[in-house]
């Protein structure tokens, strides 16, 4: 088993270690671990849960409890744009199913998919904090913001990507 | 005492618990999930909600709000309402609302007809469904062959998690997810890790979590026939209620004992009875022939023969520590005190006679599981508790919450608060200090882990005695002055010990710890573990001075004796196979009686078949001293018969004296107690035959038992009349009273409405306390005042040996003990038998993980694990394993690399098919 | 910020530009910056506190529960055994409809550093957290440099300025959950934990993060540490036009004009701030009702425009002005849409521990969910009823999520009942295409 689990990598255990140079115990890291490597990898998979696990010596039970909590950690793959699409009440009064139907289609995913290029990953996503300039999404870490249906054509391009 | 008002009824409450266990104290029923007696109050399933009124006039004007029962501290003055329609529309909703995504599996759920939901369904009176939705639906995990996962019937009461990682300290179970969607499971399917975890069987209030073996074969709670037993696994004496169904024992549930067990047993104790039901029972007595066969006889030919023998041969007779107290006096009777050995190893007796003497002589407190619990710094001196007396283990994860409870006191925080204290603590513990010739299953609560060759553990011992004591310390014994210091500053220091590592020197370390603590002023306990469940009683019914297997051998080698009586021991376990044969050998004629075949009753010429725990009464004293009665749940077949049975029959027979006033179990014993000083309490353990509670019997039983004509309707129609029980109080009925008898006579837990486990609090006199009949058992032992052992300069230190091991013994739940390793489930736990050995050791001799080892010259032949716990120059070998049984524990031995060896496949777990998790 | 604006104390948002650029420490200080330190610093906590206490400052995430008693709670000197005390900032400005607190972190950082520095001195805190949900890039990364210059002017570190005082501050990005706004769950969230709320009593103040005493405050409350620190409580008091003192930033999402964010006088009216400063409803849409503070506050209709923005005032109303961030229903928009987006939200948010919240409000979500599909009976309009009692108040469930979840139902239920009717009678949303659903 020891030698399946692949190791975090140095960067990785680099970023870790000085998050836990301020906590009393390991484990108080959790989050922010699993939130390292995923921006790394794009998602946690049950190995690097693991790795991630043993290194804050803590169970990987415990630990998925933890990954499993939270909305924006990603246990399963992502493309390599995730693109978080307000759907609280601001944005929903200012129509954003509607955008979410153009942006799946334009996209040809749903909620929830990934393109089969995997450039990108829709996602819901709660309240964006943005809602004088409903309705916004997020891809990646830029916010987008008063997205009309013909905006989209400037964040994906005419074709979707 | 505060007085507050339920309902307009002004009741007198005990200061300091939560409105939830003072309801169910005075007898009102208030529905609850999440709160558990023994682990506290969360607040997360909102169903023991009240209304609390602030004043009188609010209440007048029906002003409250609603307040959740276990979250609400008795105060003086307090005026609640249970019965008010806002109260009971809440808690009829919090049913409704749980049962939205619960399955209607009820006919099909293993929990039917003692589930906790479908009583709290039942008490809130939800009927009526109004969601239209969809259920959400999970997929189930495989955890082991002891447990069954049904995720479906999931509530989130989180009691599950709260027993398996705070209070048992297990890490593989968690909640995983959010919202309706939590999941209670592993990271991945696989047996789970927790050698307590069976008791989310009980923990769980409904059938998410339930025992896989019962689930293989199963009866409803209220078809089982049950009695009061007590645990043969170890000799924690924890109090059990197996149940059986057609002849066959069904299960193992908890029997609530306030001072042993209280509600927790250990998964040997649990699964560890299904030797009951094993293939390799005897049924019948059998009489060698010529060609070696047996001949089967019935029962009164057996006794012929047995008589036969008896007349003709000088007796000598083995006993057994792992059966009753009043079998092994018969068979003393029988055969003499000076032909009687107790049925130790020859390395065993003095271990199990120090242990006794040591308790004896101390001032420090023998203490039980509740007192252990309340231990505020610990020393474990050589013991791997979790593997030879589990119980004890999960009583010092307790005691190490001490000092979360203090730190709650200064903040006037109640010890029910649970999450609160969890969260007030983090890490902080009561001071464990864990001292072992390896790693421990307890060493993650430890404040610190020696890892020592045994003479050094008793070296580090009685350095700490020292210590203690204000002797000067020697250099480098910092460790010691740590340890002295922690005991030392605690208001209940607590020393464990035991035969576990098979050194005296080790105990007497910790005895002279104890007392240089009662020395020093400190209210010091002592507790030392013991093999098996009557080991102590052994050791007082047989005194220091009994015949070991050598002298007895000697005696028949010098033709004293000629006859051997064998009681339920198979010796081939109790020393090397050459050794066994000789002693055997050395006798004319051996008889056996023993409940399963095996190794010694092979060699027998006249094998008896004696019933198990399960179907015979029988005394045991446990490793506190506590004596405990156990009776048969159901009677053996025919002619198979309790070992005590066969024996009274036999004397009498033999027309022998004694045997002259001996006609019920009770009377045996009386004449025990009478014969024997050190056992003269035994009778109190539990009432005797002639006592009726009010009147009548106590039925073994429930009222709903069914279908008892229908049993045997193949062989007959007619139902024949039960089996009557002679022996004691209890009948093979459902006539009867099951209510207010002795807590030593309580055969199962039922209560109008209260169909689960959880109706024990009906038997309470308060929540969490002792029994309204009583707590089970006697403890025979008192503190002593014998000799104050201090400054001793202790015992040699241990010393590595080119080319020689030393090897210690290394013990595990599953595998150490002989008859629950046969137990169905458990067995597949087993692992073959091992050698440790540290890395460095393992290099020197240019071997690896998974290679074979041979030990000695023949002596065994081992897988190898690497463990870096392991002391340099030690070996450890798993204790009491198959294949292991020629090795002596503390004796020097050659390594070398097995030829031939097969390496193992790894091993693939086995699926109920389907895998993760929703 | 508009320009429009009547020239006011606005303390808060001084350092905010039109473009929303952030303010640098050169700038800032420029602009006063770090003179409520210096002012602090030259105090005893004690009259620091007392100060606080006198300006009648309200915590300004949503509950309004006075900071200076908050604070007086922390044991202090020899009441406190030894080790840490933290201040926690609450960042994670999750409530739907809220858009505050990423205004001033991310056009004034230092402003909340400078506050935050206050705070702990005067609680003598010596770790402090900024807990900013995930989705907050550009205001963790300016929090970060920010903190970074404090730490090289020394007014952050060992000894800050001189004083003896040592604080060392962290910004902890979360992984995304609306509870974790909740301090106690916050805290066990900082813990690394599951974020789920703790019991109180114990109270953070006295038993919080690693079990001792922490105090959580919102962004905004912390922005006002030093300014009432360095100005004085009588100075703060004279900002509001209401009993509430000081400034509220006040914000108006949904169809008006000018949706924003402004500084404004505590107790401005509701009218003044939607048809002054929002601008008014947008073309062809009529007001129909409003949430003055967030997705978990009751619904006010157009009866209420006239009342003052403030704590009591709103309270009084029926509804929680909450975060000041208010929502807007307008006549083309179905309530029963509208409260079912919430309500999938909070069920969606849900930690899972205590039962109404966990399966109550999935099952509300579900029952807005048939009637606005126009699968509605009759009996629905009372299991909804039901629901607003079960769960709807605080104590029923384990922590105020689930009873400030129920404040859009409940009010709803009460003002646009026809609504609800409607879609049942008529089994379809009448306002299908306008209705957003
Ligand atoms: C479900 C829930 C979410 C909350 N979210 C936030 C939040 O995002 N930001 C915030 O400042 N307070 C939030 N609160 C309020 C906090 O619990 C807490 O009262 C507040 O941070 C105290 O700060 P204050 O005294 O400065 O207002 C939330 C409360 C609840 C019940
Ligand atoms: S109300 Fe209960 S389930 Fe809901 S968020 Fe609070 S604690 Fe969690
Ligand atoms: S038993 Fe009280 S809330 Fe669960």
């Amino acid at each position: 088993m020891t030698d399946l689990i692949p190791v975090l990598s140095d960067e990785e255990l680099r970023e870790i270690n000085a998050e836990i140079a301020h906590v009393p115990v390991p484990a108080a890291v959790a989050i922010d671990a699993l939130k390292i490597v995923q921006a790394h990898r794009g998602w946690v998979s049950d190995e690097s849960l693991q790795a991630i696990a043993r290194h804050l010596e803590m169970s990987a039970e415990e630990l998925e409890g933890v990954a499993t909590f939270y909305n924006l950690i990603f246990r399963r793959p992502v493309g390599e744009n995730v693109i978080l699409l307000c759907n609280s009440i601001s944005c929903w009064i200012k129509g954003c199913d509607k955008l979410q139907a153009k942006i799946s289609a334009q996209l040809g995913i749903a909620l929830g998919e990934t393109t089969p290029d995997n450039r990108y990953t829709l996602l819901p996503v709660t309240c964006l904090g943005a809602c004088d300039k409903a309705p916004v999404m997020m891809v990646g870490e830029e916010l987008h913001e008063n997205i009309s249906e013909q905006g989209l054509g400037d964040v994906f391009g005419e074709d979707g990507g | 005492m505060p007085v507050i008002r339920i309902d307009g009824v002004e009741y007198e409450v005990e200061a300091g618990g939560n409105l939830l266990e003072a309801t169910l104290g005075l007898g009102l029923d208030l529905p609850y999930f999440c709160w558990h007696p023994a682990m506290g109050s969360i607040g997360a399933c909102r169903q023991c909600a009240v209304v609390q009124y602030l004043d009188e006039e609010s209440e007048q004007a029906g002003r409250g709000r609603i307040v959740m029962g276990c979250m609400t501290p008795v105060t003086d003055g307090a005026i609640f309402s249970l019965g008010g329609d806002r109260a009971q529309q809440f808690r009829e909703a919090i049913v409704e609302s749980l049962m939205l995504n619960h399955p209607h599996d009820c006919p099909v759920c293993a929990e039917g007809g003692e589930c906790h939901l479908q009583d709290m369904t039942v008490m809130v009176g939800h009927r009526d469904r109004h969601y239209r939705g969809r259920k959400n639906t999970h997929r189930n995990q495989y955890l082991g062959p002891l447990i069954h996962h049904e995720m479906n019937r999931c509530i989130t009461c989180y009691r599950c998690t709260r027993y398996y990682r705070d209070y048992a300290g297990g890490t593989d179970l968690a909640a995983l997810a959010s919202r309706d969607h939590i999941y209670f499971g592993r990271h991945q399917e696989g047996v789970l890790q927790s050698e307590f975890a069976g008791n989310l069987v009980e923990v769980c209030p409904t059938g998410v979590f339930t025992d896989r073996i019962l689930v293989h074969d199963y009866t409803r709670k209220w078809d089982l026939q049950s009695a009061p037993s007590v645990c043969t696994g170890c000799a924690v004496g924890c109090n059990t209620l197996p149940g059986e169904r057609y002849g066959r024992l069904k299960r193992v549930h908890n029997r609530y004992n306030v001072e042993v067990n209280g509600y927790f047993l250990c998964d040997r104790g649990r699964f560890g009875a299904g030797f009951v039901n094993s293939d390799k029972r005897l049924e019948y007595p059998g009489l060698r022939r010529e060609d070696g066969r047996y001949d089967a006889l019935d029962h009164h030919r057996a006794l012929q023969q047995l008589q036969a023998a008896c007349n003709q041969g000088n007796l000598a007779g083995i006993g057994s520590p792992r059966t009753s107290v009043e079998a092994n006096f018969l068979l003393r009777t029988l055969v003499g005190p000076d032909n009687f050995s107790p049925g130790f190893a020859d390395s065993e007796q003095p271990l199990v006679n120090l242990a006794l003497q040591l308790q004896q002589d101390s001032p420090a407190v023998t203490p039980d599981l509740r007192s252990i619990e309340s231990a505020d710094a610990v020393l474990v001196l050589g013991e791997d508790v979790t593997n030879t007396a589990p119980r004890i283990a999960l009583a010092l994860r307790q005691s190490v919450r001490n000092r979360a409870y203090a730190m709650a006191a200064d903040l006037g925080l109640e010890t029910w608060q649970d999450a609160a204290i969890r969260n007030l603590a983090q890490d902080e513990r009561s001071p464990l200090y864990i001292t072992a010739p390896g790693d421990t299953p307890l060493d993650d609560v430890a404040a610190g882990t020696d890892r020592l060759a045994p003479q050094d553990i008793a070296c580090l011992g009685q350095a700490v005695a020292a210590s203690i004591a204000g002797d000067s310390n020697e250099a480098g014994q910092d460790r010691a002055a740590e340890i002295a210091a922690a005991l030392a500053g605690a208001q209940r220091p607590l020393v464990v010990s035991g035969t576990g590592c098979a050194s005296g020197e080790v105990m007497q370390a910790a005895a002279a710890v104890a007392n240089a603590l009662c020395t020093a002023g400190r209210q010091a306990m002592l507790c030392l573990a013991v093999p098996e469940a009557n080991s102590l009683g052994q050791a007082l019914l047989c005194g220091a001075d009994a015949p070991d297997f050598s002298a007895l051998q000697q005696r028949a080698e010098a033709g004293e004796v000629d006859t051997l009586l064998v009681l339920e021991n198979d010796l081939y376990r109790r020393g090397d196979g050459d050794r066994i044969d000789r002693l055997l050998a050395a006798f004319k004629r051996v008889i056996v009686l023993d409940g399963l075949d095996n190794a010694t009753t092979s060699s027998a010429d006249l094998v008896l078949p004696a019933a198990s725990f399960a179907e015979s009464e029988g005394t045991l004293v446990s490793l506190e001293g506590r004596a405990q009665r156990h009776f048969p749940v159901f009677p053996p077949p025919a002619e198979r018969r309790p070992a005590w049975v066969w024996l009274l029959a036999c004397l009498k027979e033999l027309e022998r004296e004694e045997a002259g006033s001996l006609h019920h179990f009770d009377d045996i014993t009386r004449a025990c107690a009478a014969a024997i000083p050190g056992l003269s309490g035994i009778p109190a353990a539990a009432p005797d035959h002639h006592f009726r509670n009010a009147g009548v019997k106590i039925p073994r039983q429930t009222h709903r038992y069914s279908g008892r004509t229908a049993m045997r309707a193949d062989v007959s129609v007619h139902e024949p009349k039960q089996p009557q029980d002679e022996e004691s109080a209890l009948a093979f009925t459902m006539e009867g009273l099951n209510r207010a008898q002795p807590g030593s006579l309580l055969p199962y837990v039922w209560s109008p409405g209260w169909n689960s486990n959880q109706s024990l609090h009906k038997f309470q006199g308060e929540v969490g306390g002792p029994l309204k009949g009583g707590t089970a058992g006697v403890r025979l032992l008192q503190p002593g005042s014998g000799p104050v052992v201090s400054g001793s300069t202790g015992p040699e230190p241990f010393r590595a040996e080119d080319g020689q091991w030393q090897l210690v013994p290394r013990q595990k739940i599953f595998g150490s003990e002989e008859l629950s390793a046969l137990s169905p489930g458990i067995d597949e736990l087993v692992t073959p038998a091992f050698v440790e050995l540290g890395s460095a050791d393992a290099e020197s001799l240019g071997v690896a993980d998974g290679d074979g080892l041979e030990l000695g010259d023949g002596l065994a032949r081992l897988e190898l694990r690497i463990n870096d716990c392991i002391p340099a120059g030690c070996a450890g070998f798993a204790a009491g394993h198959a294949g292991a049984e020629n090795l002596q524990p503390l004796a020097r031995v050659t390594l070398r690399r097995a030829e031939g060896w097969q390496r193992r496949e790894p091993q693939i777990i086995g699926s109920d098919g389907g895998g993760g998790n929703d | 910020m508009s320009g429009a604006l009547p020239v006011l104390d606005r303390p808060l948002t001084r350092n905010v530009r039109a473009d929303r650029s952030p303010t640098d420490m050169a700038a800032y200080e420029a602009n006063g910056g770090y003179r409520g330190l210096r002012a602090a610093l030259a105090m005893s906590a004690a009259d620091c506190l007392q100060v606080l206490k006198d300006s009648n400052l309200r915590g300004r995430g949503g509950a309004g529960f006075p900071t200076g008693m908050k604070w007086s709670f922390v044991p202090m000197g020899d009441a406190c055994s030894p080790g840490h005390k933290y201040l926690i900032c609450n960042a994670d400005e999750m409530e739907p409809g809220t858009f505050k607190d990423r205004l001033l972190m991310e056009c004034d950082p230092h402003q909340l550093v400078e506050g935050m520095i206050c705070a702990a001195y005067t609680l003598q805190a010596d770790v402090a957290y900024i807990f900013i949900r995930a989705e907050y890039h550009k205001a963790t990364r300016l929090l970060q440099e920010a903190i970074d210059a404090c730490k090289a002017k020394g007014y952050l570190g060992d000894n800050i300025l001189g004083s003896g005082y040592n604080l060392e501050m962290h910004v902890h990005s979360s992984a995304g959950r609306y509870i974790c706004g909740e301090e106690t769950a916050l805290i066990s969230s900082l813990e690394g934990k599951r974020a789920n709320p703790r019991a109180k009593p114990p109270f953070p103040q006295v038993s919080g993060l690693w079990g001792r005493p922490t105090i959580v405050n919102n962004v905004e409350t912390l922005c006002n540490v030093h300014h009432i620190i360095e100005r004085g409580a009588d100075w703060f008091q004279s900002l509001g036009l209401t009993a509430d003192a000081g400034t509220k930033l006040y914000g108006v999402s949904g169809r008006v004009k000018n949706p924003g964010c402004w500084e404004l006088p505590m107790g401005t009216p509701v009218r003044e701030i939607i048809e002054e400063y929002a601008g008014g409803m947008e073309e062809g849409y009529q007001l129909r009702g409003f949430l003055p503070g967030g997705g978990s506050t009751d619904f006010l209709t157009v009866e209420h425009l006239d009342l003052a923005m403030d704590y009591d005032t709103i309270g009084k109303a029926g509804s929680r002005m909450g975060t000041g961030t208010m929502i807007i229903l307008d006549d083309k928009t179905c309530p029963v849409g509208f409260v079912k987006n919430l309500t999938e939200f909070f069920a969606q948010e849900s930690c899972g521990f205590c039962t109404p919240c966990r399966d109550g409000l999935p099952w509300s979500a579900q029952v807005l969910d048939d009637i606005e599909h126009g699968r509605g009976l009759p009996e629905d309009m009372d299991t909804l009823q039901r629901q607003v009692a079960f769960i709807g108040a605080i104590g029923n469930t384990h922590c105020a999520l689930a009873p400030g979840a129920m404040e859009p139902i409940q009010s709803a239920l009460k003002y646009f009942r026809e609504d609800f009717e409607r879609h049942i009678d008529g089994g379809s949303c009448p306002y299908c295409d306008g209705g957003n659903s």
